[in-house]
């Protein structure tokens, strides 16, 4: 109501200073408030864009999700066997070729086979452990992100000449070896191969850089004595989010265990919530505290404007008229709050969006805050300022409310 | 003549540990067109019966009909309604509200009723406050006038909504007595001349002795209850 508004205004305005400092209580729990969640959300979006990036989106392997039944199981029906000696089975995804052409047919983004061995790097005495990646350079290139790493060489390379291998620069350092130096590789069967180096790549996670090694699927086969057996399928889709859905169609499809990016990665999917959480109620702390303003404020008022509150009662106006006054200008508190909230959130926005800064051993590459902007970090912050505000405005209201006038009128006469 | 206010056994106990008596036993019926006046002693409950016939308070026992409505067993929205658009209120203080002109004060009840327009709501309160000598006056804001000018606001403030009863608590108690004569004369007027029932409250003899009718109060009991012989013509 209009009439309420102007009381509600006339209050406020009669305590400029007061209502000042509660409207930039509020601004400012807003106003980092949103900043704090462009923030967060800006480096929640950077580290999955990077999780996302740097593996494969699906990955197939030879396994599967139950232990393989012994054929014992299978032909009796006994609850349990004791002392079963297990057939060796041959490890590795059976007719590659039709589960491939199988998979081809739908799935949206690129795939790419290989054959993950381990293995041992020998150069000059020196041994380093290895996952060796027998794979194939040209789909390899499309779909891991090692093909963005490299500091010398590519994966192209290990095409061209019949023996060679891509290591990490960590491993070449180790072993002391660089570009064009020929090493042994020593497979778990006990094959040694010689091959020369041909590319060297810096991913950033030591892990990778200390112990992959890529060659030939070729290769790897012969090194595992295990010809034309591949036991992973990577894939690399357009769209990252479909990768739940590729995944579970997929092992549905060929019955090898295939794993989401999502599921390879849920405790650190379930930290990110986590993290969300203490944001938020972080962020509902600031605003709790810009509360305490309003209801300081709103209370003030009620105590000095007790006279009009009996006056205006008398005259006819209803407790709920008197509620909804304090209300009011508890709410209206939280709402300009909220708007000056919203302009200084962008403004620190923007400020932040500025620093840059060097990350060491980088080089001289210079990165940026991450910030994400979305209307939802401003919706939030002025819902949870004007629940605060609504209820530090209500607690007095209510009270104001309940005045009788005749105290009041008595006390004054 | 129908009767406004009907008062039964009006009884109002404060309760604390030792129960005070405000106002006990008083049945009095008061009708249209009637100047009241409640006198008697401080602490006597002049005030009290008048905040309770003025719906500003609930009696303990009694009961109370206005305008034929009986209003005990109405809840406080009810009785808010009522004292919106059938009473009107002058206190010893103005009571204006000091942010708002002394137009805008007259406007609060019209505005909360909400029956006129809001050009009518402003031609309304002019002509209030013309009819009580307050032209030029009308865009001010109340500490730009003196006493007597502030109780005429008030009094304008009563009369917005044109309610047929107006009660005043010492209407005149803070003014000189220029302007207690000239607020006494408005009152006045708007029983001879308006056809409208007031009822105030006072402790100047010299005042109540002019008004039709005195009530006056002793200890909480209507003590006696006295018409003024009309001396039409004299």
């Amino acid at each position: 109501m209009r009439l309420l508004l102007d009381l509600a205004f006339t209050h406020l305005a009669g305590r400029a200073r007061q209502s000042f400092v509660a409207i930039l209580g509020v601004g400012l729990g807003v106003g980092f408030s949103v900043a704090m969640a462009a923030l967060m959300q800006g480096s929640q979006d950077d580290l999955i864009a990077n999780l996302v990036d740097s593996m494969p989106h699906v990955r197939i392997t030879d396994e599967t999700r139950e232990p393989p039944r012994q054929p014992a199981e299978a032909a009796f029906g006994a609850t349990a066997f004791s002392g079963l000696r297990p057939r060796d089975d041959d490890r590795g995804i059976r007719n590659p070729a039709a589960v491939r052409a199988a998979l081809d047919a739908w799935v949206p983004g690129d795939m790419a086979v290989s054959l993950r061995t381990q293995g041992v790097v020998r150069y000059s005495g020196r041994d380093v452990g290895a996952a060796i990646l027998g794979i194939e350079p040209e789909a390899e290139a499309r779909v891991s992100s090692v093909a963005q790493d490299f500091v010398q060489g590519s994966f192209s390379a290990l095409s061209a000449g019949g023996n060679s291998i891509v290591i990490g620069d960590r491993m070449a350092e180790r072993l002391g070896a660089a570009m064009g130096t020929t090493v042994s590789v020593v497979s778990s069967t006990g094959l040694v191969r010689r091959l020369k180096i041909v590319g060297l790549f810096h991913t950033g996670s030591t892990a990778r850089d200390e112990g992959e090694a890529y060659v030939l699927l070729k290769n790897a086969q012969i090194l595992s004595e295990r010809p034309n057996v591949i036991n992973e399928i990577r894939i690399k889709l357009k769209d990252p989010e479909a990768a739940r859905a590729v995944a579970a169609r997929a092992e549905a499809q060929t019955g090898y265990k295939s794993v989401s990016w999502e599921e390879a990665n849920e405790s650190l999917l379930e930290a990110i919530v986590i993290r969300n959480a203490i944001m938020y109620t972080v962020v509902a702390a600031i605003l709790l505290v810009a509360g305490f303003g309003i209801f300081n404020i709103v209370s003030t008022i009620t105590h000095e404007k007790a006279r009009d509150i009996a006056i205006l009662k008398s005259l006819g106006f209803r407790e709920a008229d008197m509620r909804r006054l304090f209300l009011m200008e508890g709410i209206a508190i939280g709402a300009v709050g909220s708007v000056a909230g919203w302009a200084l959130g962008f403004g620190l926005c923007l400020v932040l969006a500025q620093i840059t800064f060097e990350l060491r051993g980088m080089g001289s590459e210079m990165s940026r805050l991450p910030l994400a902007w979305s209307p939802w970090h401003y919706a939030i912050a002025s819902g949870f300022a004007l629940l605060s505000a609504g209820i530090a405005g209500y607690l007095p209201a209510r009270k104001a409310a309940r005045l009788n006038p005749v105290d009041i009128i008595r006390g004054a006469s | 003549m129908s009767a406004l206010i009907e008062a039964e056994h009006l009884t109002r106990i404060l309760p604390a540990v030792v129960p005070v008596t405000l106002v006990k036993d008083i049945s009095v019926t008061v009708g249209a067109r009637e100047f009241v006046a409640i006198t008697g002693p401080s602490g006597s409950g002049k005030s009290s019966l008048l905040y309770l016939l003025g719906l500003l308070d609930r009696p303990t026992s009694g009961s109370l009909r206005i305008a034929g409505e009986d209003v005990s067993a109405l809840t406080e929205d009810a009785r808010a309604a009522l004292r919106l658009s059938t009473l009107g209120f002058v206190f010893q203080f103005h009571f204006l509200l000091p942010e708002f002109t002394v137009r805008e004060n007259v406007e609060i009840p019209m505005r909360r009723l909400g029956r006129l327009s809001r050009r009518q709501m402003r031609a309304r309160a002019g002509e209030l406050l013309e009819s009580l000598g307050l032209v030029g006056h009308v865009d001010k804001r109340p500490d730009q006038l003196s006493g007597g000018q502030r109780q005429r606001v008030a009094v304008a403030r009563a009369l917005a909504n044109d309610p047929p009863i107006v009660l005043a608590d010492e209407p005149t108690g803070s003014l000189d007595s220029k302007s207690s004569e000239q607020v006494f004369q408005i009152l006045d007027q708007l029983v001879h001349a308006h056809g409208k029932t007031v009822l105030a409250v006072t402790h100047d003899i010299g005042l109540a002795d002019r008004m039709d009718r005195r009530l006056h109060l002793v200890d909480g009991r209507l003590e006696s209850d006295e018409r003024r012989v009309m001396l039409s013509g004299a």
